[in-house]
Order: structure tokens, then C-alpha cells, then sequence
């Protein structure tokens, strides 16, 4: 049956669309561009809706009130005056959190595979403290353990006029103190030399060790570039004029102590904290690691006569260390974060002075998003760098 | 995949493009109704008298809320002894909470129609911004920053306070030149903070801040001697003071470092709303010039004439220009009593006991700093 020719081209069209309808691969695509599309108006909407709500109280989302004088002095870290604008202060506060940040990440490391390791011990003491240590700290909340750490043992101790001597060590409630290097006359050039000293050190240790892997002779790497790294700063500390370095010690000087090193109660209380807490998880963390090692390459190990901490160093943690980097990420970027509790326990990180600064400013919205952005640049950090750590860890396939 | 990506963009595309199309550009209309009653009485000396009562309708948009919603949202303090913390039944107790109970009592003759919200130092403002309360009664400080600023608008003060010092009796402290190289105790996200700075900088001593997030905690730090002195409105630190180990070790430093009026706070933005806040407030300050107590107030309401009679609803059309009931503050006596007998519940010598006479938060006729513009 002949049809006409429009109505022919009408039905071929016709059937098209009911084809593309039934089309799963476009529906899919439909589907996925409604989705983008809803998510982009709820976007709009909310943005809208924050912005109009801001103008209708004549407030903007401009960041210039950050150049205002803040009035307030931050308690701690690089010095800080009231009449410094906000933008410094906010700097303090980050100065402050990558400075817990750092120290904790270390520590937290060190103390984490210690537990880690313990954990694994033939010895039954050792490794029943060390298991009760992880199952308290990891099952109770952190900002628990700050209180108790902060309010339970600092703050317990005794004021600075019944201070704790010990040795050069002073321990009170307002702080640790103890004796500080300071650089005296003299102090560059012994510092020169011990730097160039430190250099060629390292350089002699290389090359020795080269050597006796290439010849197999014992050219004592270690003890030619310690002899050097030690000896030489020595030698120069002695011939050299004066003393390049003094020690400082603290004093009682009115209600406070002056000269030598402190570490506030807060600043021990949020570090101590982040790291126990931290540590209980990484710990963990590492026994898992090392018992995925297959028992095999420990019992080859000690077939070839290496010692129980040969075996750990040289075979066990290397290997193990392949599973570990991936999960430690994880823990370095909740003490991170986690250290923005350290309001509680009155360290100024960034959150308490973001806080302050919201608060005297009123623009709690760009303080936030300002405060996010710094946090998610913190956190992005240690991801690429740990990235980077676990690509070169990784076993070289073919 | 891009060839199914360029798929998802078009269709993005001609999706958003097929929603701009129906949407069409909506014109701003300001609808505004002024109903102007002219009555025009021609006398026969040929002189022409003009009378022009004008009715608008200004009712509050936030008012209308309110009503509609049938309870009043107050943005509160829930731990501040003496001006808004819970009572051993969980109930809120306190001089501001008295606030927020008039000005409920005003709307709806119900004292409990009130929706409390317990908001830190560093969420009021922004939950007024956020529309989560209709009125802020929570220790507030009006400054300028917050009043011009922060799009907040400030009643009358209802609470003259100012920033003190707290310190140990043995510290031998007997102003705050005394204290320098101190370590102070301070919390966050108040005008407090600001304060201290001022006031230790302009006398040039050093020191040294401890800043807490929640009152408890830079109290329990203090108490522990982590510091050397505790600073807040005099207000609260009489309250704390109370908590402490041992009260009797601590004393109030003369000083006073900043002026802090305290009062409601409502969003900016509806003038109706705020004269409604202020009157309620002015009404109870006026009550006590008045001597209308809540016990003796429907007593005076019977045969009241002048101010009295104008408070109370015999005379004028005071209630229905704020679109409430004639009689509104009768109710609102009837259920708070007036200010001083706000005061005396939970400031005076049963509460927290903060000496009223002789101090700014006496009565004008008395010498102090409370006082309402007349009623008419």
C-alpha cells in the first residue's frame, strides 16, 4: 500500500521518537542530565536565597572587612597585637593549627608503630598495656580525653609558686619550662662549619656505603660520617673563641616566667591529645600491616640468619609498609581536622580565632567558607603528599 | 565517554534553555495600600474645617507570623543564673525570660506561648539573621558595629551592666594595674574579649589571653588557677562566683572596663515588629513608675484615666496601633509583673542578688538610668 509522501516522513518520525524513548542508553542520559540540571537550579536556589537574605540585612559577601583592626590579641603563637587587621590574625590561628598539626603528625607516627609493633611482642606485659592503651583510647571520644588531659591532669598541677623543679625542668600549671639555647657571639661561623661539616658527612657515608656494596671490603659508612657530623661541630666548639651558643634558663619574674623554652598547658593539652588519640588508631593500623606479611618471608629471614630487628627492619616493615600507607592517610587527615577542637581546650588554632573573628565581625558566612577552604587545602595537602609516599612504596609490576 | 559526555552537555543545554523559555521575566510590583478617609464639614461662617484621619494598615509582617504560628521563637540564654538558665524542673527561668514571656503575653494573653531557643554567643546573631527567632533576650551588648552593621536592630536596655574583673583574694590585686604580666580567662565571641584588650593596652601592662569557648570551662580553668583573673559583665561574674570552690576567696575588682547595655534584639526590617518589643518593655518600666503591681492591676485598670488609663486600654487605641488587644498590658502585668518585680524575682536579694538601688538599674525617679518616653 502506497501512503502519501508527508505522512510516510510523519510516521518515520514518529517511530524515531518512541525508538529514542526506548533507547536505554539515552534515558540514561536524559536521566543524568535532569540530575545535573536539578542540582545546578538547587545550587542557584540556595545561593539566591543566602544572598537575598544578606542583602535584605545589608550585609554582603565581600571580604574586605578582613583589612579591619581586629581589637583582640590572640593568646599564643607569633605575636599578635590589637591593632593588627584580622587577616593577620587569622594567620596566627593557621600558624598555630599547622604547628600542632606537624608536631602531632610526627609524634603520632613514632608512638603509633612503638604501640604497633608492642602489640606483636613475645612479651605478655608489654603487649596487654599496650592493647589496653588502643582499646581506651580509640573507644572513648576525643574531646572526652582533652577534657580529662586538659581540666583532669594539666590543671592539676601545681601553681608556679609551688612549681616542680627538675633538674633544669620547671612543671606547673602555667607551663613547661625548660632551658633554651640562644646563639651568642661566634654563632655563625660555628654554624657554618657545622653545616659544611654535616654535608660532607653525609656525602662520605654515601660514598663508603657505595663502595662496600660494589666491593663487598667493610668501609665503616656509619662511623666516618658520624666521626665527621659530630666530631668536626666539636672540635670547632672548642678552638673557636667564646661560647657560640648559651644556654637560657627560665625565672620566676613577677606573676610569669621569663627567658627559656615553654609549652603552654594548652598547647601540650591539644597535642598530647590529638596524638594518644591518633596513635590508638595507627597502631592498629600497623599490627594489621605486619601480620599481612606472609609468615613465610619472616621464617626465610631468620633461615638466613638475620636478627629478630633485622627481620623487622629490612624485611617485615618494608613490605608491610604497603599496606599501612593507605589507612594512615586516613588518621593523618582526622588529626588534622580533629585539631580544631582545640577551642575546648583554649589553644587559639584556627577555629577559635575564625571564631573570634566571625564573631567581631558579624560575616560569619565568609568566615566559614574562608575557614573550610583553609581546612580542605590542609587536608588536600597531606593527601598528595601521602599519595606520592604510596606510589613510590608500591611494588614496580611488569 | 565523550562523545556521551557531549550527549549529557546538550541535552543539559537544551533542557535549561526549554525551563528559561517558560520562565518569563517576572516585573517587581510594590502593591501598597493607603485607605485616606476625608471628611469635609462646611460650616456656615464659611470657614472650611478639614479633618484628616488617616488609617493605615501597618500591620507587622512578622507579627502576622507570629499569630499565625501561635508561638512567640526567643532566642535565649540557658546556663546565665539570674538571666536565663533551666530550673531543676527543665523549665527556662530568668529576667530575660520574663521579656520573652510580656511579649508573648502581649500577642496572645498566654505567657507560655513561647518557643525557646538556647543560642550561644556565637550563634545569636546570626540565628536573628537566619529568621530561626523572632527576638533575641539574651545578654546582648548593643554596640554599633552589631546595631549598624549586622542588620540588627536594639530595644531598650533593660540591663545596665558593665565588664569586672574577678580575681583570688591572695593575689593581693586590688585594681587591674596591679595585674601585669596576668594571665586572663576570657570566653569567645563576646564584645569581652575587645574589652580587655582596650583596657589593658591603654594602661600599657602586659598580659596574657585564655579564650574558652562555654562559660563552664573558663570557670573551671580559673578555679584551677590556670589564670589569674576571670573576666564577664559584673552581672555574670556574680554567678559564677557563686559556683565556685570556695566564694569566699574571690573578689570583684572596682573597675568597670566597658559599658554594657543589654536589652532585646530583633532582626532589622520590620519597624512595626521593634515598636511593638519596645513598647512592651516601656509598658512594665512605666508600671513600675506607676506602682501598678500584678497583684493590684486589674484593681487600677477599673477606673484608670490618664497614663494609667492609656497603659491599661480604658483610654486611646494604644493596643490595636500595634495590632494587639486594648488591654495587652494589663495581661502582660497580670502574668510578669512590672520591671522591678522582674527584677526583684530574679536579680534582687532571692536571686542572684545584684544590688538594684543606687546602681544604673534603678528607676529614673530614683536616680538611675530606667526610663520610658510618656505613653500617649
Amino acid at each position: 500500500m502506497d501512503l502519501p509522501h508527508d505522512s510516510a516522513a510523519r510516521l518515520r518520525k514518529k517511530q524515531d521518537i518512541g525508538a529514542l524513548l526506548r533507547d536505554t542508553r539515552f534515558l540514561q542520559a536524559l536521566a543524568q542530565a535532569v540530575f545535573v540540571l536539578l542540582v545546578l537550579l538547587l545550587a542557584r536556589w540556595l545561593i539566591g536565597n543566602l544572598n537575598d537574605n544578606l542583602q535584605a540585612r545589608g550585609l554582603g559577601l565581600s571580604f574586605a572587612f578582613m583589612r579591619r583592626t581586629s581589637s583582640f590579641v590572640v593568646g599564643e603563637g607569633i605575636p599578635s597585637d590589637r591593632t593588627d587587621p584580622f587577616y593577620y590574625q587569622y594567620l596566627v590561628g593557621l600558624i598555630n593549627t599547622v604547628r600542632v598539626v606537624s608536631v602531632g603528625l610526627l609524634l603520632a607516627t613514632i608512638v603509633g608503630i612503638l604501640a604497633g609493633v608492642a602489640m606483636l611482642s613475645p612479651n605478655w606485659l608489654l603487649r596487654t598495656l599496650v592493647q589496653a592503651y588502643v582499646e581506651l583510647f580509640r573507644n572513648t571520644p576525643l574531646l572526652v580525653q582533652l577534657f580529662f588531659l586538659y581540666f583532669g591532669i594539666i590543671l592539676t598541677l601545681p601553681g608556679l609558686a609551688d612549681r616542680i623543679t627538675f633538674g633544669p625542668i620547671i612543671i606547673s600549671n602555667r607551663g613547661f619550662f625548660m632551658p633554651r639555647p640562644v646563639p651568642h657571639v661566634g654563632f655563625p661561623a660555628w654554624a657554618a662549619i657545622s653545616a659544611l661539616a654535616f654535608l660532607f658527612g653525609a656525602y662520605t657515608y654515601r660514598r663508603q656505603l657505595q663502595i662496600r656494596v660494589r666491593t663487598g671490603a667493610e668501609t665503616r659508612p656509619a662511623l666516618w660520617g658520624a666521626a665527621l657530623i659530630i666530631g668536626v661541630p666539636l672540635l670547632a666548639w672548642i678552638i673557636l673563641p667564646g661560647q657560640p651558643l648559651q644556654l637560657e634558663l627560665p625565672e620566676l619574674q613577677g606573676l610569669r616566667m621569663t627567658g627559656g623554652a615553654r609549652l603552654t598547658p594548652e598547647f601540650a593539652g591539644i597535642l598530647f591529645g590529638l596524638v594518644f588519640y591518633t596513635a590508638a588508631f595507627i597502631a592498629d593500623i600497623v599490627r594489621s600491616g605486619i601480620l599481612a606479611v606472609t609468615h613465610g618471608q619472616r621464617e626465610a629471614a631468620m633461615a638466613l640468619g638475620l636478627t629478630a630487628t633485622q627481620t623487622l627492619r629490612l624485611i617485615i616493615l618494608p613490605q608491610a609498609l604497603r599496606v599501612i600507607i593507605p589507612p594512615m592517610t586516613n588518621q593523618y587527615l582526622n588529626l588534622a581536622k580533629n585539631s580544631s577542637l582545640a577551642i575546648g581546650v583554649a589553644f587559639p588554632d584556627l577555629y577559635s580565632v575564625s571564631q573570634t573573628i566571625f564573631n567581631q565581625s558579624g560575616q560569619a558566612v565568609q568566615v566559614i567558607a574562608l575557614m573550610m577552604g583553609t581546612y580542605l587545602i590542609m587536608s588536600l595537602i597531606i593527601s598528595a603528599v601521602m599519595n606520592v609516599i604510596n606510589a613510590r612504596l608500591q611494588i614496580v609490576e611488569r | 565517554m565523550s562523545r556521551r559526555f557531549r550527549f549529557v552537555f546538550m541535552s543539559v543545554l537544551a533542557l535549561s534553555m526549554l525551563i528559561a523559555a517558560c520562565q518569563p521575566a517576572e516585573p517587581v510590583i510594590v502593591t501598597q495600600e493607603v485607605v485616606v478617609t476625608q471628611e469635609v464639614q462646611v460650616v456656615t461662617t464659611q470657614e472650611v474645617q478639614v479633618q484628616v484621619p488617616v488609617e493605615f494598615t501597618m500591620e507587622s509582617a512578622r507579627l502576622q507570623a507570629v499569630k499565625d504560628r501561635g508561638t512567640l521563637r526567643c532566642g535565649v540564654n540557658s546556663g546565665v543564673l539570674g538571666f536565663g538558665y533551666l530550673d531543676p524542673a527543665g523549665e527556662y527561668v530568668g529576667f530575660d525570660i520574663d521579656f520573652c514571656k510580656a511579649v508573648a503575653t502581649a500577642i496572645f494573653n498566654d505567657p507560655d506561648a513561647v518557643e525557646y531557643t538556647p543560642l550561644t554567643t556565637t550563634t545569636r546573631i546570626t540565628a536573628l539573621q537566619t529568621n530561626e527567632i523572632d527576638v533575641l533576650i539574651r545578654n546582648t551588648t548593643w554596640t554599633f558595629g552589631r546595631d549598624v552593621e549586622l542588620g540588627t536592630d536594639y530595644g531598650p536596655t533593660t540591663f545596665y551592666d558593665g565588664q569586672g574583673m574577678m580575681v583570688r583574694e591572695d593575689s593581693g590585686f586590688t585594681s587591674l594595674d596591679d595585674m601585669d604580666g596576668a594571665t586572663i580567662c576570657v570566653l569567645t565571641g563576646t564584645t569581652t574579649e575587645q574589652n580587655l584588650a582596650d583596657a589593658f593596652s591603654s594602661r600599657g601592662i602586659a598580659y596574657e589571653t585564655l579564650t574558652f569557648d562555654k562559660s563552664e570551662e573558663s570557670a573551671a580553668a580559673y578555679d584551677q588557677e590556670r589564670c589569674d583573673g576571670l573576666t564577664s559583665d559584673k552581672s555574670q561574674l556574680t554567678g559564677i562566683k557563686g559556683n565556685l570552690s570556695n566564694p569566699a576567696d574571690h573578689a570583684i575588682l572596682p573597675e568597670i572596663m566597658s559599658k554594657e547595655p543589654l536589652g532585646p534584639v530583633w532582626a532589622q526590617g520590620d519597624q512595626q515588629w521593634g515598636d511593638l518589643v519596645r513598647w512592651v518593655v516601656y509598658g512594665l518600666i512605666i508600671a513600675e513608675e506607676k506602682g501598678i503591681t500584678q497583684a493590684n492591676v486589674e484593681q487600677i485598670a477599673a477606673g484608670a484615666t490618664g497614663e494609667t488609663g492609656r497603659l491599661l486600654g480604658s483610654e486611646g487605641e494604644f493596643g490595636s496601633l500595634l495590632g494587639l488587644d486594648a488591654d495587652f498590658m494589663v495581661n502582660v502585668i497580670k502574668a510578669v509583673g512590672n520591671y522591678g518585680e522582674i527584677y526583684d524575682r530574679h536579680l534582687g536579694p532571692e536571686g542572684t542578688n545584684i544590688v538594684r538601688t543606687g546602681s544604673y538599674n534603678d528607676l529614673w525617679t530614683r536616680g538611675g538610668l530606667i526610663y520610658a518616653p510618656p505613653w500617649r
